[in-house]
């Protein structure tokens, strides 16, 4: 009857997002008044499954398994789906990552289960129904919807659950991987990773930038900006349109939907479709010449003047910062 | 070569959203409608695909009569033709299993979707469809080369991309990368109305998921003006105020 997270690992370690889904995970399990197990699969050493207990986990399965070092999205949805039902799992929860978005609704056929994608809150459990708060209409609204089936699945947003620590003697158990030869028919041929960047989705701190800024060689100071905060780069849709930034920057409606603690926005005057995409962040500051830019009215901080002359400041503002820090 | 287009009937990127009966109801008044944005994407790659003759592409949508239009937009772009499941699609596990059961005995020789509708952001049906027909399902991709049996897809990862070959058949969910948008032309437009519209009827199958409410969210208080000339004000709020850095 315990709870199942499926603790997800990139190159063989847990990111925050998953320690995310834990601590998420643990709170569902206390109050249904049950036990955490997690689900590993890949290469993970075991000191680092066992640390899994610090956020609730009282048991670790773990698929340790050449075949399933990288995602194979069949066959974790079969494992996932199988340590659900070996553990009498009604309740699954993992990261609603990219990763996570192609596993959920396979593992939701297989167990005729309903899912929740994109959970941005815990579940309401008054009245022995269990309704979950999650994004719609890209950030412009939430839902609120109840999941009537017996076992249920919830993914949840990255950076939208604090990480809690909750001590257990977390014990880890080898889990023999019950995937089929037919759930292998994906191959994967290259992963390229750029590993100094921070990857957009889970960045706590993001700084994006618009058409105000002319031109993709005028990049190098929000890049600057960003390294300086530890911060993921962003844009808006025109700039990744006309090729200044790579597709994968940009946030909005059409585009990533993000929910940074920080979100700067330098030169970007705030279309619905572009505000859509940062609703859910703690904080906007907005950098603009125009102080008629509707992305104003939903900031937070805003400063109106020249990006060309107000960004080079703050660099600087941020380094004497750091240096007293 | 037999290509099947997954199509959502979403409001407009430029609406704004409200709700009625207690936020209980999306509030469709004059609100416009359009093929949702990822799957125009899917859509003008799989017409790429098929192009002099290499193949057809059909366009399936679960909708009631009013999306109609949607469809005909699809056709006008360049579908040779449509199915209709005639539902309203109460939820991604619901339009998968109707998809997924018009698809079965269809031939298909891959069949692709946006990564999610800009409605509800599921992104589901295309993992959902490939479970329910067993075939591999490749989530959130940015690119998609076919080489005869196989094809080869990107796929976002966070931080980077991963490149997977996949064999016929599969489904796929398409972000922005894998084509541009098509815009349809006015012989487009024309023959739209005389390509062929199939509607099928629904399989029923027991609810999983109902959304009992919405909510906006909360307005933000009123914005705090910084003087240009004094950004280090900016940076002692964010950390001492906003204790975000």
């Amino acid at each position: 009857m315990s709870v199942l997270v499926y603790v997800e690992n990139a190159e063989g370690k847990f990111k925050k997002s998953t320690f995310e889904v834990v601590s998420y995970a643990k709170e569902i399990a206390k109050q249904l008044g049950t036990s955490l197990t997690a689900l590993s699969i890949g290469n993970v050493a075991d000191s680092a499954l066992a640390e899994l207990g610090k956020y609730g986990a009282q048991k670790v399965l773990s698929v340790s398994n050449d075949k399933l070092k990288s995602f194979v999205n069949q066959a974790y949805a079969s494992i996932i789906s199988s340590a659900a039902k070996a553990e009498g799992s009604k309740i699954i929860v993992l990261a609603a990552s990219f990763s996570g978005k192609g596993l959920a609704p396979r593992i939701a056929v297989k167990l005729e289960a309903g899912l929740v994608d994109g959970a941005v809150e815990l579940p309401e459990l008054t009245g022995g129904k269990f309704i979950v708060k999650k994004n719609a209409f890209s950030g412009k609204a939430f839902a609120h919807v109840e999941l009537t089936s017996e076992v249920k699945i919830i993914s949840l947003v990255p950076n939208s659950y604090k990480v809690v620590e909750h001590p257990e003697t977390a014990t880890v158990t080898a889990f023999e991987s019950t995937a089929a030869e037919s759930d292998f028919g994906v191959m994967i041929k290259d992963i390229v990773r750029a590993s100094d960047k921070i990857s957009l989705p889970d960045a706590e701190l993001v700084v994006s930038a618009g058409r105000g800024l002319k031109g993709p060689e005028n990049w190098a100071m929000v890049e600057e900006l960003a390294n300086l905060l530890g911060a993921a780069t962003a844009c808006s849709k025109p700039v990744s349109d006309a090729g200044w930034r790579p597709h994968s920057e940009h946030v909005g409606q059409t585009g990533i939907t993000v929910s940074p603690n920080l979100y700067i926005a330098i030169g970007i005057s705030g279309a619905i479709q572009h505000l859509a995409g940062v609703s859910s962040s703690k904080v906007i500051v907005v950098i603009n010449k125009d102080p008629e830019a509707p992305f104003f009215k939903v900031a937070d901080y805003g400063i109106v003047g020249d990006a060309f002359e107000v960004v080079p400041q703050l660099i600087e503002a941020i380094k004497k910062f750091k240096e007293v820090a | 070569m037999k290509v099947l287009v997954c199509i959502s009937n979403v409001p407009d990127t430029t609406t704004k959203i409200a709700f009625t009966d207690n936020n209980t109801q999306f509030n469709a008044v004059g609100v416009q409608y359009i093929i949702n944005p990822y799957d125009e994407i899917a859509l003008a790659r799989a017409i790429e695909l098929c192009e002099g003759g290499k193949g057809t592409v059909t366009v399936i949508n679960v909708g009631d009569a009013s999306t109609e239009p949607t469809i005909r937009k699809a056709l006008a772009i360049g579908a040779d033709d449509a199915i209709r499941v005639n539902a309203a699609p109460r939820d991604a596990y619901f339009v998968a299993k109707q998809i997924a059961n018009t698809a079965k005995d269809g031939g298909y020789d891959f069949i692709l979707t946006g990564r999610e509708s800009i409605d509800y952001n599921g992104s589901q049906v295309a993992a959902m469809v490939g479970e329910f027909l067993s075939i591999p399902s490749v989530s959130i991709i940015k690119k998609l080369d076919l080489n005869g049996t196989s094809a080869t897809l990107e796929r976002e990862i966070e931080g980077g991309k991963e490149v997977v070959e996949t064999p016929l058949p599969f489904i796929a969910s398409c972000a922005e990368g894998v084509a541009e948008p098509k815009i349809p032309n006015m012989r487009g437009i024309m023959s739209a109305r005389t390509k062929p519209l199939a509607i099928v009827e629904p399989v029923e199958i027991t609810k999983v998921a109902e959304v009992k409410s919405y909510e906006t969210p909360a307005p933000r208080g009123q914005v705090k003006l910084i003087d240009a000339g004094d950004v280090s004000k900016l940076v002692d709020a964010l950390h001492s105020e906003a204790k975000v850095i």
